[in-house]
């Protein structure tokens, strides 16, 4: 270990506790530091707090869930971004980059299409993104090839493609009053209807591809080496890249199924993170999830409080991370040349 | 013990590269491999590595097939020094090294303290320890190549493969390569390298083994086999012999 995580780490902290304090408090029924304390202690110790019932039920019903979701969300992008750049040494990859933002599209659409519930379309949007991804591997993998990393990626962008042109067909075909609109908002990403039965069917498949991946920190270090420097050093390639795209990709169809798709977190914080504590996944994963669920409760706060309506998610990501990418390229040509 | 490949063809599932070739390389030994660009080297360095399967023939290591093995206990015996490259993420010099002790561990470890103090000695005996700390990125292409030997040993194996381990280096750094290349057989190390310079293997191999299109050209102790009408044969193009008149020592230049 060279210089100590914890500076990193502290600040990855810092910035999730802004994040929480910031989307407890802020909104249209503004919260004070005061209330929100009281109602959080008065629910660990099981007492009554003595606060308006109208406060509590903001912060318990109303945004606590939201408050839940947008974390968890914003960690799981961040970790599966993380795996996804070192797996395929690219620092400029994102978790869609194997088609599981576009078969979670593909899955929510026709939910939507065919008018059904909200946790069946959830569950569509879910299995579509694990779908899309294990067809990418299949068929890459069935590509005989010398670079299986290039074949992959390569598969990933026409199978997304593809997946694109159905989300497309859909949305053609759907009405456009009634289900244009639902799909619409779902492909910009958005929290708004997150509740407390979402918690758990986003919690679930976070924890354990977070897990999965937070156990193999040291392969996924000798993983971000050329394929056959890794097998030299003794790492079997093919059955750990396996299990880290599934990791990674469960992960991220869980939060596209909760949240829509929202694009740029995935990208922009392993970069953040690795500027913090550096490239070693032991420390990376913890900060990349820790920086993940702060900025995604940022951008959330700022979705739902700097305008009359909400703005989708997808589209603050975007705004903030344009400008993030363009000066990812211009200092990489300064660093990696 | 014994690296062998006997009777090996070698190449890709879509191309041959070669056939009929046999090598050996023992413990305490320094084997060069030389030959024109195409004509094979890598192809057998990486079947001999286990990396790529040979399309007939067999590789032994020790008395067992090389394939008999698993990915990590072939990493505890033979380990690879890949042609000096720049990583894409700027893992420190130490977590470099480190990873040579991957083989070492289990599925899910991280190196441990005894990992730690295998990397340090590594790093001290060539000579890199005060660069410890700093990233691999931000290092000079010599040093890079003492990182990825000192990761090599870091392995503990019984040989190690180089891939051209001079031909991103300055003069004085070529030099110290070879030196180290020797003091590695000297501790017990069989060493396989390829380059494409015969002076080189001249220098640094006891052994050198001559491959064109696939086929051997000669193989022997480089005195005898390293002589300008073989290195003609090898490169088709005409090579000069010098001596020096005080020690005798012989070198060849191109042209």
């Amino acid at each position: 270990m060279t210089r100590s995580a914890l500076p990193g780490l502290a600040i990855a902290f810092a910035v999730l506790i802004a994040g929480l304090l910031l989307a407890f408090t802020v909104g249209r029924y503004p919260v004070s530091l005061a209330d929100l304390l009281s109602v959080l202690l008065a629910k660990i110790t099981g007492h009554r707090a003595d606060v308006a019932p109208a406060v509590e039920s903001v912060i318990l019903q109303v945004r606590g869930p939201r408050i839940m979701a947008a974390a968890l969300v914003g960690a799981a992008l961040a970790v599966a971004g993380t795996a996804f750049q070192g797996l395929f040494r690219n620092p400029l990859v994102s978790p869609d980059i194997l088609g599981a933002s576009s078969g979670a599209a593909l899955g929510a659409v026709i939910g939507i299409f065919f008018s059904l519930g909200i946790v069946a379309i959830q569950a569509f949007a879910f299995v579509g993104g694990l779908l899309a991804v294990a067809a990418v591997y299949v068929i890459g993998s069935a590509v005989r090839a010398r670079d299986p990393i290039l074949v992959l990626v390569l598969t990933g962008v026409v199978v997304g493609a593809l997946l694109g042109a159905g989300v497309g067909l859909v949305k053609y075909l759907a009405d456009p009053y009634n289900q244009l609109p639902a799909m619409t908002f779902w492909l910009l990403g958005s929290l708004a209807a997150a509740n407390v039965s979402d918690l758990l069917p986003l919690f679930g498949p976070v924890a354990i591809g977070a897990a999965v991946l937070i156990a193999l920190r040291w392969r996924m270090n000798v993983m971000s080496l050329p394929e056959e420097e890794a097998r030299s050093l003794g790492v079997a390639t093919g059955p750990l890249r396996v299990a880290i795209v599934a990791a990674a990709t469960l992960t991220t169809s869980a939060s596209v199924a909760t949240a829509g798709i929202i694009g740029w977190v995935g990208l922009v914080v392993p970069h953040l993170a690795r500027s913090l504590v550096g490239p070693d996944f032991a420390r990376l994963l913890p900060t990349a999830a820790i920086l993940g669920g702060g900025y995604l409760l940022v951008i959330d706060t700022l979705a739902r409080t700097v305008a009359e309506v909400e703005i989708p998610l997808g589209i603050l990501t975007a705004v903030v991370g344009t400008p993030f990418f363009i000066w990812l390229l211009a200092s990489m040509q300064r660093t990696w040349s | 013990m014994n690296i062998e490949g006997h009777d090996l063809s070698i190449g890709y599932p879509d191309r041959m590269v070669g056939r009929g070739l046999n090598v050996a390389l023992s413990t305490g030994e320094v084997l060069a491999l030389l030959g024109p660009n195409g004509g094979g080297k890598t192809t057998l360095l990486k079947t001999l590595l286990g990396l790529l399967k040979p399309k007939a023939g067999e590789v032994r290591l020790g008395d067992k097939p090389l394939d008999s093995y698993s990915i990590r206990e072939r990493a505890r015996v033979i380990a690879y020094v890949p042609q000096v490259h720049i990583s894409t993420f700027a893992f420190t010099v130490e977590t470099v090294v480190l990873m040579g002790r991957t083989a070492h561990g289990n599925l899910f470890s991280r190196p441990s303290a005894q990992d730690r103090a295998v990397a340090q000695a590594v790093l001290e005996r060539f000579g890199i320890a005060a660069l410890a700390n700093r990233p691999y990125t931000m290092i000079s292409g010599g040093e890079r190549q003492l990182v990825l030997l000192a990761r090599a040993l870091a392995q503990e194996p019984q040989f190690i493969v180089l891939d051209e381990p001079t031909a991103s280096l300055d003069f004085g750094n070529q030099g110290k390569v070879m030196n180290e290349i020797r003091a590695l057989a000297k501790s017990g190390h069989g060493v396989l390298f390829t380059t494409h310079d015969p002076n080189h293997a001249l220098r640094a191999a006891d052994r050198a083994y001559l491959l064109r299109d696939g086929a051997r050209i000669a193989d022997g102790p480089v005195a005898t086999v390293l002589n300008q009408e073989q290195l003609e044969a090898l490169y088709h193009a005409t090579v000069e012999r010098l001596t020096d008149s005080d020690s005798g020592a012989v070198a060849f230049l191109p042209g």
